[in-house]
Parts: C-alpha cells; structure tokens; sequence
C-alpha cells in the first residue's frame, strides 16, 4: 500500500454524505451495487489534485475546502423560486424541463403533448426501477475512473432521463433547466440521461443557474447515447452564481454517421470544471464541439475534453474560446486519440484564449494520441491581448473604447455561439455574452 | 473664414522612438482641399494618426485646434465625434464584426455623444445601402465581416462609405489611391467629390500626382523630413511628378 494520504475536510465530508444518503439514494440492489463500488474508486483516490495529470490545473483538494450538506427536495417557496427565476431561453418555445436544487419537479415542467416517440422521465424514478438500461450506463460508456464522475455516480440522486425513439425527428428544442434556489449552501448531484435512437434527431439544451453569493456545489453528469444516422445539439450554459462550484461531466457516445454538435458556454460560477468525454464509436461521424467561457473576478473554468475517434472516417473539429478578465484564470485541456483502425480520422483543435489584464491567465494542453497512420490531425493554441490596432481603429470612427473592447470581445467569442444551429439558443448566448459584459462595466 | 484646423509648431516622436513631425504648421479652412505630399517615410501616415488620436506618439511641441478646441486634449473617439475621419492607408481586417454592426455603433456613438438621437436600425441601413450603391459596393458585402477577405478596392471603397456616412467635418485621406486600378480610383474619387462642401475641410495625402487628377486639390504641400517645405497651387503637384522630391529630401536633411 501507499502512503495513506490525510483525508481532508471536504473528502471526510464527502463520505458523511455517502454514509448518510446511502440508504434513502433511489436505486435497487443493482444501482447500489454501482453505486458503492464508485464511491469505493472515489475514496481509493480522494479528491484530485494537481499531480493527477487531467486535474492538474485545477486543484480540487485544495480549492473545495469542504463539503455542502445535501440539499432537501424542494419545498413550495423553492418552487416559486424557480418558478421566477431569469430563464435565457424564454420566450424560445423550447419545451422545458426543470430541476430544483437537483430534483426534478414535474409540475414546473412541461410534459404535455409528448410528441410520439419521446419519453421524459424522472431519473429518481428511473433509478428507483433499477433499469437495466441505467446500470448499464450509469457504469461506464467511457472511462468512469474519474474521481468527480465517480462521486457523481455514487450520489447523484435526480436528474432527467429523456429517450428518442429510433427515427424520431425532435423539431422542438428540450430545455433542461437546473436551477439552484437556497442561499443557505447545499450540494447537489445530478445524473442525466439523454437517448438518441438510430436515426432520430434532438436539440438539447442544458442550463444552470442560482443565486449570487451563495457557495454551493454542483456535480452534474450529463450521458448521451446517440445511435446511427442520429443527430444530437446539445448545448450546455452555466450560469451559476458567483460563489458556486460547478463540476459537470459530459459522457457522449456517438454512433456510426451520426452528427454530434456540442457547445459549452460558460457565464457564471466561481470554480467550474467541465470535462467532456467522448467517443466517437461508429464510422463516419461528424462531431463539432465548442466552447467559450467568459471569466472575470476571481473565477477559474476549466475545460478539460477527452475525445476519441474509434473508428474510421470520422471528423471532428474543436474550438474552444476564453475571455478572461481581471484575476480569473482558463483552462482548456484537449486530447484527441485515434484508436487504431480509426484510419482517414480529420480532427482539428483549437483553444484560443483572450485576456483582458495583466493578471489575468491562460493555460492550455493539447495532445493528439494516434494510432492509425492515414489521418489528419492537428491543433493550435494561442492567447493574447485585445489587439490595439483594431481598437484604434473602432475608436477612430467614434466608438469609445469600453464599446469597441465589447465589440471586439463579442467578435471574438462570436465564432463559438455561431456553432448553435438554433437561431434561438444562439441569441440567448448572445444575451449571456451582452449580460456579462453588462456586468463588468 | 473660420480655421478648421489649425497646426502649430507641432512635433511629435514615437513614443520611445524617432522624432518624426518636426515643427509643422498648417491651416485648413472650411470648404479647402489640400494635398500633402511627400516622399515615402516623411511622416505622412504619423501625421494622419496624430490628427486621429491613435495611441503611442509623443506630442513634445505644438497645438493643434479643430474649430478652437484643443484636438490634442480628447482621444480618437471624441475626435472622431467631433468630425475628424481618418481613411486609413491600410484599413483594418476585423473578423466577426458585420460591416454593418460596425456601421451602426460608429454612426449611433458619434451621435450620443453628441447629445443627437439614435437612428433606428432601418432607416440607418437605408441609408447605409443608398450610399453603397453610389460605391457599387455590393449590400452582401455589408453583412460580411469588416474588410476580411476584402480586396484593396473593397476596402478604400469602404472607407470612403463610412466617411459619407459619418459626414466628418474634417477628412483625412491617407494614401486612398495605394492599391487602387484606375477604375476603382475613379468611383472612390467620385465618392470624396461628392463630400466636398463649403463646411467641411480635406487633407489628402499621397505619393503621387495621380489621386489629384481626380480630387483637385485647392492648395498643395510638400512634406519632407517632418515639415512642409513648400506651398503651392494644384499645378505644383503635376511639377513633383516631372521632378520627384530628391531636391526636398536633401533640403529638408
Ligand atoms: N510604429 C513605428 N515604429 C517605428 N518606426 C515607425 C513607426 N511608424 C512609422 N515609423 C517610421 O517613421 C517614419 C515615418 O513613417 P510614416 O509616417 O509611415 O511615413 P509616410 O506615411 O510618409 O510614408 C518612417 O521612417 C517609418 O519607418
Ligand atoms: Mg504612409
């Protein structure tokens, strides 16, 4: 055995939660089983730390100085809470889903008029049935030996499980809305499943948000399982209080000459990780993903994708932005690997950051892992400052200059809200991209 | 006649750098054109920035006045409010910022700080096309990115739209031939004639004889070595282009 590392305030936190939930946590004998044997990888490993090389930006044991208790399903004034709460797509027609301080409520969601093939169901429930379907899952479609992933699996207690049938053109956008309303800081674990049958297609949006000021502690996971011939949109827009810590997993597994579209967008949260794992497991599929973050204050993002094309044909393409203001800190951590076999693989990465002080920081790790020898790979990096020719230039024609840095920052992060198929998920972004710039004046 | 602008004993450095105007006095009255012309290196485009307020020159003597107020004392977007338009030698490529976007936050910050009201979007762009059209700048090249991908004629083509939109009250024309076939030269020039105007005051720079065959200045400098070292009528510009500048830049020296 190793040294036994000191468990520190957050990790013996973390286990209390554990120890407590773990009796009342939905799921039958299979779940629990699950369930307990991630806990068990978790606490093998504890929080992850600088010197466990995908965290190594993001310092968790050290940052995450305890652990929030759970919080309590949803009362009537959390509800009204939510009821109220800013929504970024409203006004879209999108049909909404809503999670309260990580349960779902039916009654604030809208399930009326399912169009057939689609099926939306409590995860709670899901669990609770002990399906296959989820054990299954909830295990592994990619490497599960993430300590936060694990963590999630062992207590994520709700979420939403959302099936496409095979064939089923989705024309309506589905907008699962995680909204946090305690001030008093809880944590909350939420595990979503979303199912693309063979040749169906869906958009689906993900949004998070709560209060200012409060520390609470998201850890959301968010699988994807999309079939042949399928496509999937999915969008992810956290907006989290100023004080929360975001952890969200992503765990997309693509088909074979499917299309796979993801954005991730980042206005909000004191510590957010987003980390992206995803294979592209059948032939000839198309997968582009992207992402921007817009940080100031004291923010710190992390970005962290792993992306594996297992077979051959496939095209993806990367491209990740960052804004980063005052003593904010971004990190992207991009890894494409090409299984072998995964022959005329065409992936291009880009991470680019834009920083808006002196203090402010940038750090970014890309690494192509190949074993097939006829592909096309290849990334790039760059980070620099708003540049004062163009700045002149707006300034020039009258613009003044806190107008133009907004231009300029918009053109920048542009590039990502374009990727939005949706007209109307693209003018949210830009009313969180206007919103945050509102705020920094 | 009111001065539009007036130049002192002005001089100016890169900050940090070479000096580059050396002691140059100049006026422009309202309703006057005049060429400034000058060997390569003079300190044309240096001037043209020090009148626009770009950043990263040192003023070390001199004042310069548009209208009476002291120019040297605002930044380039309240010059620019108060009707200075630089068309720049080498207009800059933005990506992601719609020609038109660009227009619209120009033309509206002009006016609130001039305490004018907005324009609404549709009637900017109305405007904004019929002045396209007398540019033969296509209305699809609006909605593009500013300038990116633009040829050099694009590009002059509009810079010369945004200055008839904008109706500065002072323009300066830096180099608005460079790049230009003769076609192109023409619809430009055509565009800054129909701009001339009793209140409004030109300063067009350039190398050669050619722009002015077509913008027909009032009154033409020579600039060399940071000041200018002679003043004429526009039959002086057909001279320098029989005798070149050789004998300016050994006076100047
Ligand atoms: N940013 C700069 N840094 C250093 N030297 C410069 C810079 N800009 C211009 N210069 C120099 O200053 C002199 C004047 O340049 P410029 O004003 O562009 O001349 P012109 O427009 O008359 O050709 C030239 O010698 C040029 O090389
Ligand atoms: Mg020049």
């Amino acid at each position: 055995m190793g040294v036994a590392i000191r468990k520190t305030k957050a990790e013996l936190g973390l286990a209390d939660l554990y120890q407590g939930a773990r009796r009342y946590l939905p799921g039958g004998e299979e779940i629990t089983a699950v369930r307990a044997a991630a806990f068990d990888r978790f606490t093998a490993v504890g929080l992850p730390h600088r010197r466990v090389e995908a965290w190594r930006y993001t310092d968790l044991r050290t940052q995450m100085k305890e652990a929030k208790r759970l919080a309590s399903l949803p009362d009537d004034a959390a509800k009204a809470k939510a009821r109220e709460a800013k929504d970024l797509f409203a006004g879209a027609g999108f049909r909404k889903l809503v999670i309260v301080d990580g349960a779902f409520v039916p009654e604030l969601s809208d399930l009326a008029e399912l169009e057939t093939g689609l099926t939306i169901q409590p995860m709670a429930d899901a669990l609770a049935a002990d399906k296959p379907l989820l054990s299954q899952r909830l295990g592994a479609i990619v490497p599960d030996d993430d300590p936060a992933l694990a963590l999630n699996t062992a207590l994520a207690a709700n979420g939403v499980v959302i099936l496409v049938a095979p064939g089923t053109a989705l024309s309506r956008p589905i907008h699962v809305a995680f909204v946090t309303t305690n001030w008093v800081a809880t944590s909350m674990f939420t595990r979503s499943l979303v199912n693309i049958g063979a040749g169906a297609s869906a958009t689906i949006v993900e949004s998070h948000q709560g209060p200012d000021g409060s520390e609470y502690q998201v850890n959301t996971a968010m699988q994807l399982v999309v079939g042949d011939e399928a496509r999937i949109d999915h969008i992810k827009v956290v907006s989290d209080g100023n004080s929360a810590l975001h952890i969200g997993s992503l765990l997309a597994n693509i088909g074979a000459r499917a299309t796979f579209n993801q954005l991730g967008f980042v206005a909000g949260g004191s510590l957010i990780r987003n980390q992206l794992f995803v294979r592209l497991a059948g032939e000839g599929t198309v997968a582009d993903i992207r992402g921007g973050s817009l940080l100031s204050g004291t923010q710190h993002a992390d970005t962290t994708l792993a992306i594996e094309h297992a077979a051959e044909n496939g095209q993806s393409r990367e491209t990740f932005k960052a804004v980063v203001g005052d003593t904010a800190r971004a990190v992207f951590q991009g890894k494409i690997t090409v299984a072998p076999g995964a022959q005329k693989t065409d992936a291009k990465m880009m991470s680019r950051a834009l920083l808006l002080s002196d203090e402010a920081e940038a750090d970014s790790k890309p690494e192509l892992e190949i074993f097939a020898d006829d592909v096309q790979c290849g990334h790039g990096t760059t980070t620099g400052a708003i540049d004062d020719e163009l700045l002149f230039y707006l300034m020039a024609r009258g613009i003044p200059p806190d107008e133009a840095k907004a231009l300029l920052i918009q053109a920048f992060i542009g590039e990502i809200i374009e990727g939005a198929a949706n007209e109307a998920v693209r003018d949210a972004l830009t009313g969180a991209l206007l919103g945050w710039l509102g705020r920094r004046e | 006649m009111t001065a539009l602008l007036e130049i002192k004993g002005l001089h100016a450095e890169i900050s940090g750098g070479r000096k580059i105007i050396q002691g140059l006095d100049l006026t422009v009255n309202k309703g006057e054109i005049h060429a400034i012309m000058g060997p390569n290196g003079a300190g044309k485009s240096t001037l043209s920035y020090v009148l626009a307020g770009k950043p990263g020159y040192e003023i070390t003597a001199g004042e310069v006045y548009l209208n009476g107020e002291d120019l040297l004392a605002m930044e380039a977007d309240e010059r620019a409010a108060k009707g200075v338009f630089l068309a720049f030698q080498y207009p800059l490529e933005i990506p992601g910022v719609a020609t038109l976007t660009f227009l619209r936050a120009a033309f509206n910050a002009q006016r609130k700080a001039r305490g004018e009201e907005e324009l609404s979007s549709p009637d900017l762009i109305k405007r904004v096309r019929e002045i396209a059209k007398t540019l033969n700048i296509d209305s699809e090249m609006l909605k593009r990115p500013l300038n990116v991908g633009f040829s050099g004629g694009e590009k002059k083509r509009n810079e010369t739209l945004q200055m008839a939109l904008l109706q500065p009250s002072l323009c300066v024309l830096d180099e608005t031939d460079s790049g230009l076939d003769i076609d192109a030269l023409k619809v430009v020039a055509n565009g800054v004639n129909a701009l001339r105007s009793a209140e409004r005051g030109m300063i067009v720079i350039t190398h050669y004889q050619r722009l002015l065959d077509y913008i027909v200045p009032d009154i033409v400098h020579v600039f060399a070595a940071g000041r200018i070292v002679r003043t004429g009528g526009a039959d002086l510009a057909r001279e320098l282009e029989a005798t070149g500048y050789a004998q300016y830049q050994s006076e100047a020296a």
